[in-house]
């Protein structure tokens, strides 16, 4: 009886273990997963701001509120690519000279002592920033004013400026629409320049830019809807503008809450600036990314978070020569699409393939031009021809 | 076939205008009278809104505390310049090159066709007094104006006092993206347009000057002080400037957005702004303020220094401080904050300003009418010129079949037409160019032979010129030929008709003011005067419609309407020392009202007075 009675208690702990043990791997696995989940191995930012004019310095104050928070999560100059279209820190009507504010009462300088510019001034146009999208720049550009990303980047994209009802202008003179911007992005994607994109815009009607995108694994937000205008935050009386848009502004305060190991995810972005602070209704679209937007931290686009895993046990490295007979195997399985099929473009002489008899068309355009011949020509008359 | 060319329908057409013609032209005068009153009625109007994106979204904090310090400097300055008699160029010199300023002056001297009532000389002689504070980290391409007088007496000094303050405080910002030129002028208007010809390299009005030593770029808007007073109860903006030309509209926006922020009073015309518009008496308020700009710009002469500035397409007003009776006063600080916000958002320009109207009638200062709200008026008056034109011309192509001389029966229109219209055309002309040219001219034989002084020899002879002109008709009557035909006074009216139209017309785009003037009296004369009218009674009513007489009725009117009614040997010496005045405006400062009155508008109006006698 007692044997019995032990018996089972060494089952009931044996199979708590069990289950113990499941339950851990089970844990890890998940954390194992959601680890590896996002499939992003570096960080990129295009961060332009479009519009030029004392007047506009709040645009000029956004996008460098957001260049800064990018740098401090992470992401390095290497892989930002910071447009501007004026100078606001060095205009000759700024009281303060070599700042760029965000808050007033001056407390926060955006512009600091290690910011780095790729373009500046008038080299901000359309034709400029569609060209980093899809990499088509000329030989001799340098390599901090190219998206050098690949096909395991995540891209933070934010624009700021004056924007309208599917456009957005560039420095007073031109403007870029929303459907140019959707074909940039399906060039980049057909190109395999991105993995995730995440694309930010604050301007009036800023919805507008998001609707036309086609392309898989983007997501999107905008500061306001079409129809809304997206307003400024607060002037700052001592230099004489407004300093920030509102939906910047609370972006912002996010994100200085943001440190590289934070967890926030998209469900959070999403909740910046309700219409009690920003008066417009930010929107976002998410349809066209595959990962549900809770699972995506927010440092996966903002910072450049380098993933680490500490093991504890030995792992085994098999024989190099046996790997790289296995790799052989496998060697055809993989193979790259054909990214620029030449073939159908030239229209090159086919290659020998086997002969097919003539399909029915052909067939029946031939027999049709001969019977065109016998009736014009009158059967009698081929007892002479042949 | 077409409307016209279809003989029935012409005719029908042609019978319908000679039937109605009258009627039409009644109405469409008193249409176009009603309009132009309407105007004022502030539902008409729009309210006035900032246009220029870079002035408008700015909002600055105004931290000149330096207003008691300014008074000092005007104390100083009335000193010096009573101790030197005039205006005192070192102690200025010295005082703006103490602030940093770079400091140059200008002598001019002008010779005047005759010696002005004020200045009682016919040689004027004086120096400009100008510092530039260089903008520290911009490039010298653009600059702004602040300017004051320095008048004789004790006029204005505390308007160089502030200038000379603002421009110690404006020495110690950093954000200043052009030159700033602190101007205190001497002689007013004379000085002002002497330092302008020199900084432009022109001489349109034959001033003598030394060129100007320093110079800042090219000039985007510029701001006038007149201060009489320690303390002000208000500040009038003053725009109407050189031969009815006005500034920006965005000017006036800006002075009325920092007079509200700071909350000092401030008007237009001398008038505060009223909130009972459906009141009759707040309709006459807003109608009185109107038509003070009306006149004001009618008379074609720059009412502030601003107003020499305007020709070289600088947007510039001049500020007055008004002192009268009421509690509450506003102090030099306030002043000087005003000036600093306004000169700081004129900073902030990217472009000269262009974005608001450049044609406009201001019933009050925050309301305004713009031209394509007050041009259908005038053009209800120039059509009924037409109409009568058109008329006349239907006349003419149906011969009419009772006349009372043989003579224009069976003739075709053309033939006594052209030539015979070319005499009284010419006389009348030429009594024009009389009128302009001899009263400058013979002033000294006036001067010899009557005990009069060379102004009012100068206006006398104007005058006596003017009434010779009424007896044209009874000497010239054996040149003209064709005299005394119907088809003669018919054609002639045409081409009077017509030649009166387009020079309103034209004087309209440029002046509406003084071409709706003008059209309210002559087209009723233009329209009315046939050979065939009672001559007596005609007569008189050709002559107090006349231009002459037009400008005694504005006289009296402004008066009025500034509150200080005259009597009428008063209003007779206002007309005579506005006539004068007139004169001297044309020779100094290139004002078009003397020229376009006396070689066009009076030649016009002779020749109606010709038709009246044809018999």
């Amino acid at each position: 009886m007692v044997l019995l009675f032990v018996c089972f208690c060494l089952f009931v702990c044996f199979s708590l273990l069990v289950l113990l043990e499941l339950s851990l791997m089970l844990a890890l696995l998940t954390k194992a997963t959601q680890f590896f989940s996002s499939g992003h191995t570096n960080n990129w930012a295009v961060l332009v701001c479009t519009s030029r004019f004392w007047f506009n310095y709040r645009h000029v104050a956004n996008v460098l509120s957001v260049y800064r928070s990018v740098k401090r999560l992470g992401i390095p100059d290497s892989h930002i690519v910071l447009m501007l279209a004026d100078d606001m820190a060095c205009n000759h009507r700024n009281p303060k000279p070599a700042t760029v504010f965000s808050h007033k009462n001056m407390e926060l300088n955006v512009y600091g002592d290690d910011v780095e510019v790729d373009y500046r001034g008038y080299e901000v146009t359309v034709e400029n920033f569609l060209r980093v999208l899809t990499g088509r720049l000329p030989p001799s550009t340098p390599r901090s004013k190219r998206l050098l990303s690949d096909d395991r980047s995540n891209i933070l994209i934010y624009l700021t400026g004056h924007g309208g009802n599917g456009f957005l202008k560039f420095q007073d003179s031109e403007e870029i629409s929303n459907v140019e911007l959707a074909d940039a992005f399906e060039q980049m994607w057909q190109k395999r320049r991105y993995n995730e994109l995440l694309f930010i815009i604050d301007t009036c009607q800023g919805a507008s830019m998001y609707e036309r995108f086609y392309s898989p694994n983007i997501m999107a937000l905008a500061s306001s809807q079409v129809g809304e205008d997206s307003l400024s935050h607060q002037p700052d009386l001592a230099i004489g503008v407004h300093l920030m848009d509102r939906y910047t502004f609370y972006l912002l305060e996010f994100l200085e809450d943001i440190h590289p190991a934070s967890q926030a995810n998209m469900n959070d972005l999403f909740k910046v600036c309700p219409k009690s602070q920003c008066v417009s209704t930010p929107g976002h679209r998410t349809d066209l990314f595959l990962r549900d937007p809770g699972s995506v931290l927010i440092t996966d686009f903002f910072g450049s978070v380098r993933k680490v895993e500490i093991t504890r046990e030995a792992i085994n490295l098999t024989n190099p020569t046996e790997l790289s007979l296995r790799n052989e195997l496998k060697s055809e399985a993989l193979f790259y699409v054909d990214q620029l099929p030449v073939a159908d473009i030239i229209h090159q002489k086919p290659k020998q393939k086997d002969w097919h008899p003539p399909d029915g068309f052909i067939l029946g355009l031939w027999s049709l031009i001969l019977l065109v011949f016998f009736k014009t020509y009158g059967i009698k008359h081929l007892k002479h021809i042949f | 076939m077409g409307l016209l060319s279809d003989p029935n329908r012409r005719k029908a057409i042609t019978s319908l205008l000679t039937r109605l013609n009258t009627p039409i032209c009644v109405v469409c005068y008193l249409a176009g009278i009603a309009w132009f009153m309407g105007l004022a009625f502030e539902p008409f109007t729009l309210r006035t809104y900032m246009s220029e994106n870079a002035m408008g979204s700015t909002m600055v904090e105004e931290r000149f505390p330096s207003g008691e310090r300014a008074l000092a400097t005007a104390r100083e300055f009335a000193a010096h310049k009573k101790k030197v008699g005039g205006m005192p160029v070192d102690w200025l010199v010295k005082t703006m090159r103490a602030q940093g300023l770079e400091v140059f002056t200008q002598s001019f001297s002008r010779n005047l066709p005759f010696p002005d009532e004020s200045k009682e000389r016919f040689v004027v002689r004086g120096t400009n007094v100008y510092g530039i504070l260089r903008a520290p980290r911009a490039p010298r391409t653009e600059a702004l104006v602040l300017s004051a007088p320095c008048s004789p007496g004790n006029s204005n000094n505390q308007a160089v006092g502030l200038l000379l303050g603002l421009a110690q405080y404006f020495r110690s910002q950093i954000y200043w993206a052009k030159d700033i030129i602190f101007l205190v002028n001497e002689h007013d208007l004379i000085g002002v347009q002497a330092w302008l010809e020199g900084y432009h390299h022109t001489n349109i009005t034959g001033m003598g000057y030394t060129p100007l030593q320093g110079r800042a770029g090219s000039i985007q808007a510029a701001l006038s002080l007149e201060l009489n007073s320690d303390v002000v109860t208000s500040l009038d903006l003053v725009l109407e400037g050189l031969n009815g030309q006005l500034p920006n509209l965005d000017l006036a926006n800006l002075f009325h957005a920092f007079c509200q922020k700071l909350g000092i009073l401030c008007t237009i015309q001398g008038k505060l702004q009223r909130s009972d518009w459906d009141t009759v008496e707040g309709y006459t308020h807003s109608a009185q303020t109107m038509l003070l700009m009306v006149l004001k710009q009618a008379s074609g002469r720059p009412w502030g220094e601003h107003g020499l500035f305007l020709r070289y397409h600088i947007e510039a007003a001049s500020i007055r401080g008004v002192n009268s009776f009421r509690q509450y006063k506003t102090d030099a600080t306030s002043i000087g904050r005003l000036f600093e916000g306004m000169v700081r958002k004129l900073n902030n320009l990217l472009e000269r300003l262009h974005q608001s109207y450049f044609f406009y009638l201001m019933p009050s200062l925050t309301r305004f009418v713009s031209i394509g709200y007050y041009m259908p008026a005038f053009g209800l008056l120039t059509t009924i010129l037409l109409l009568r034109a058109l008329d006349l011309w239907v006349h003419l192509g149906t011969p009419t079949p009772v006349t009372e001389d043989g003579v224009g029966e069976g003739e075709s229109p053309s033939s006594p037409g052209l030539l015979s219209v070319l005499t009284p055309v010419v006389i009348s002309h030429l009594t024009g160019v009389a009128l302009y040219t001899l009263p400058v001219l013979s002033q000294e034989m006036a001067v010899e032979h009557f005990p009069v002084s060379e102004t009012e020899a100068v206006v006398l002879t104007a005058i006596a010129i003017y009434t010779a002109g009424l007896a044209l008709p009874h000497n010239t009557h054996r040149l003209i030929s064709g005299e005394g035909t119907e088809q003669g006074w018919r054609v002639l009216k045409l081409v009077a008709l017509l030649y009166l139209a387009v020079l309103l017309g034209c004087t309209a785009l440029i002046n509406f003011s003084l071409g709706f003037i003008l059209a309210v009296t002559l087209v009723p004369a233009a329209a009315c005067v046939t050979p065939h009218v009672p001559k007596a009674l005609s007569a008189v009513a050709m002559v107090l419609l006349s231009p002459g007489c037009t400008i005694l009725y504005c006289v009296f009117l402004f008066q009025e309407l500034q509150e200080v009614p005259v009597s009428l040997a008063e209003g007779w010496m206002l007309f005579l020392s506005v006539i004068s005045q007139g004169i001297l405006d044309h020779a100094l400062y290139g004002s078009l009202v003397y020229p376009l009155l006396a070689l066009l508008v009076y030649p016009c109006w002779l020749l109606f007075w010709n038709i009246l006698f044809w018999k």
